[in-house]
């Protein structure tokens, strides 16, 4: 079943055409991926999937709804979520703060946020820190923490709020090497453990090609192959545009 | 600490009850110390803890003063004829309706000022920074110029309300119990609101709202909700001050947008934004240093208090409480936990 149905979209800034065309399916459940030399309008994709800026044409459905047209904070209530190429985490507040801020308010009415955390929010909190490696450093403000661990307490934050597609920019740019392993083993439990369907921009081959059933590939803001990763490996003209052929 | 706690609050509370009798002569400035605090800390709710910086949170203290007294009058009087005669003729009392319409006054003060903020925060919360400021400044001064060239409510001169039906000496004792019983319970509020998620959600909005809004918060409302509140509470002791005051005009009392209007915001700064005992420390300080300057520095004292909020702006950007923050982390709970130890305990 298709989840995201981005169909036919174009999204100019001034004379740039950053997207031109472009149809993609995002498979309810699965790991999809989307790679591209830089520049290539991945994350104007995600930008115009999440509602940040008016799209040229084309249509954008979720869950088999139109939200081309919806505000940002709208379609995040759907259950649409996206974290950032740049990190943005609540830098004054500890981890665990960062957290709790993160639960699904869309789910709430007015009467509910005022009342305090409960025991349980504060041991799925813990948990997910703990999940992401973080739990020593969860009373720590979150902006003394390395940009690599932000990532991850983002990545956290994220699952805080029991999304049903997360849209990830780049979810191991910044993040040691040694560290990468454990963060695709992550990623991939929290779509088979809690059924979160992930839509990845990722510039390292190897964890993109470890992760995803699926995976698209922009250059020049066109669509240039769709396939699965080892259609995608195989294709001279994905080659082509990541060295400079295209 | 949890055994001090209770000690430390109740100490308090017996200090703030026996302080009209500790200091008598200074029960009406006692009672102004109280409006200070309430002002601080219900500028802070947006200011400190949600990110909005409002200057014309005095529209509230303006409004909340004309409503109660509108309605204070009208529940024996004509409201126009009141106001044309203005402290003529013999409009009277009884104590009855003194004190009811008062106190239905200062309900109706604080309702219909969480309304118009409600209004006005669907309106300007599309504004953020300084453009937010200048947007409440320009309405608070909008607000003050109507109401003086609006003659029901008495126009430029204002309103001149009935005095407290007692002795001189009782009413200053009321008034002053009537300010701390509203500063104690917005404390209380206050103490409870911060831990809830509905604060989180607000600090979340100061501290990046454009994430919170990818997080799908409902920000607006939010914004409104917390200015509604602050505005009921400033509503209701602007409300208390018109009847303290006795008389009162537009532009200089209810509206006063340059010194009320900013002391507050001062008083926040100074002792620390966004927290819950900043504003509080904040306005005690602001108001000795301003009584003792102008006791003892005449003609200098809005130099002194001038230089005063350069040193806090300066030196002290955070005010007393971020001072300290960043001097001992330890005693605001940050700390790293190599252990896996025990699941904290939810927030008191």
């Amino acid at each position: 079943m298709k989840i995201i149905e981005v169909h036919d979209v174009s999204k100019s800034y001034g004379g740039v055409k950053a997207n031109t065309d472009i149809t993609i399916d995002v498979e309810k459940g699965g790991i999809t991926g989307l790679i591209g030399p830089n520049g290539s309008g991945k994350t104007t994709l995600f930008n115009s999937i999440v509602g940040y800026h008016p799209i040229d044409k084309g249509s954008i459905k979720f869950e088999g709804n139109e939200i081309s047209k919806m505000k940002v904070q709208d379609i995040a209530r759907l259950g649409l979520l996206r974290t950032f190429q740049q990190t943005r985490i609540y830098g004054d507040m500890n981890c665990v703060e960062n957290m709790l801020i993160s639960l699904p308010h869309r789910k709430m009415t007015l009467r509910e946020a005022f009342t305090t955390n409960t025991r349980e929010d504060h041991e799925r909190a813990e948990h997910l820190l703990d999940f992401v490696g973080l739990h020593e450093k969860r009373f720590l403000r979150s902006g003394s923490l390395s940009f690599g661990q932000q990532k991850l307490l983002e990545f956290a934050m994220a699952l805080m709020n029991e999304p049903t597609v997360l849209l990830l920019d780049e979810p191991t740019a910044g993040i040691n090497p040694t560290l990468i392993n454990g963060l695709i083993d992550r990623l991939k439990r929290a779509n088979s453990e809690f059924g979160i369907t992930l839509f990845i921009i990722e510039h390292n081959m190897r964890v993109i090609m470890n992760m995803a059933d699926r995976i698209y590939c922009l250059a020049h803001g066109e669509l240039l192959a769709a396939g699965t990763p080892d259609q995608i490996q195989g294709d001279q003209r994905v080659v082509d545009a990541y060295l400079g052929e295209h | 600490m949890t055994i001090l706690r209770p000690i430390f609050y109740l100490a308090l509370l017996a200090l703030i009850i026996a302080a009209p009798f500790l200091a008598p002569d200074f029960k009406t400035q006692l009672a102004t110390l109280w409006l200070f605090i309430i002002l601080s800390m219900t500028w802070d709710m947006t200011g400190g803890q949600m990110g909005y910086n409002s200057l014309g949170n005095i529209l509230f203290y303006g409004a909340g003063m004309y409503v109660a007294a509108v309605v204070g009058i009208s529940i024996a009087y004509n409201v126009g004829e009141y106001t044309n005669a203005f402290g003529g003729g013999t409009y009277k009392f009884t104590t009855t309706e003194y004190f009811l319409g008062m106190g239905l006054g200062l309900v109706a003060a604080g309702l219909f000022c969480s309304a118009i903020a409600w209004i006005m925060g669907y309106l300007l919360f599309q504004f953020r920074g300084p453009y937010f400021a200048i947007g409440t400044l320009g309405a608070a001064i909008a607000a003050g110029e109507l109401v003086s060239n609006w003659e029901w409510v008495g126009g430029g001169q204002g309103i001149a309300l009935p005095v407290y039906p007692g002795d001189f000496d009782t009413g200053k004792f009321f008034f002053y119990y009537l300010f701390a019983g509203i500063g104690v319970i917005l404390f209380i509020f206050l103490r409870w609101l911060y831990n809830t998620r509905f604060a989180a959600a607000i600090n979340a909005i100061r501290d990046d709202e454009e994430k919170a809004e990818a997080m799908g918060l409902h920000t607006l409302r939010y914004k409104q909700v917390t200015w509604a509140i602050s505005a009921f509470f400033v509503g209701i002791v602007g409300g208390i001050s018109g009847y303290q005051l006795i008389h009162f005009e537009p532009l200089e009392t209810a509206f006063q947008t340059i010194n009320l209007g900013i002391f507050m915001v001062v008083c926040v700064l100074l002792g620390g934004k966004g927290t819950l005992w900043g504003p509080i420390i904040g306005a005690i300080l602001f108001h000795v240093v301003k009584e003792v300057t102008w006791n003892y520095l005449l003609g200098w004292q809005w130099v002194a208090l001038g230089a005063l909020i350069v040193i806090t702006v300066v030196y002290f950007q955070d005010g007393l409480m971020g001072w300290l923050a960043r001097l001992k982390p330890e005693w605001f709970g940050e700390r790293v936990i190599t252990k896996p130890g025990p699941v904290a305990e939810p927030a008191e």
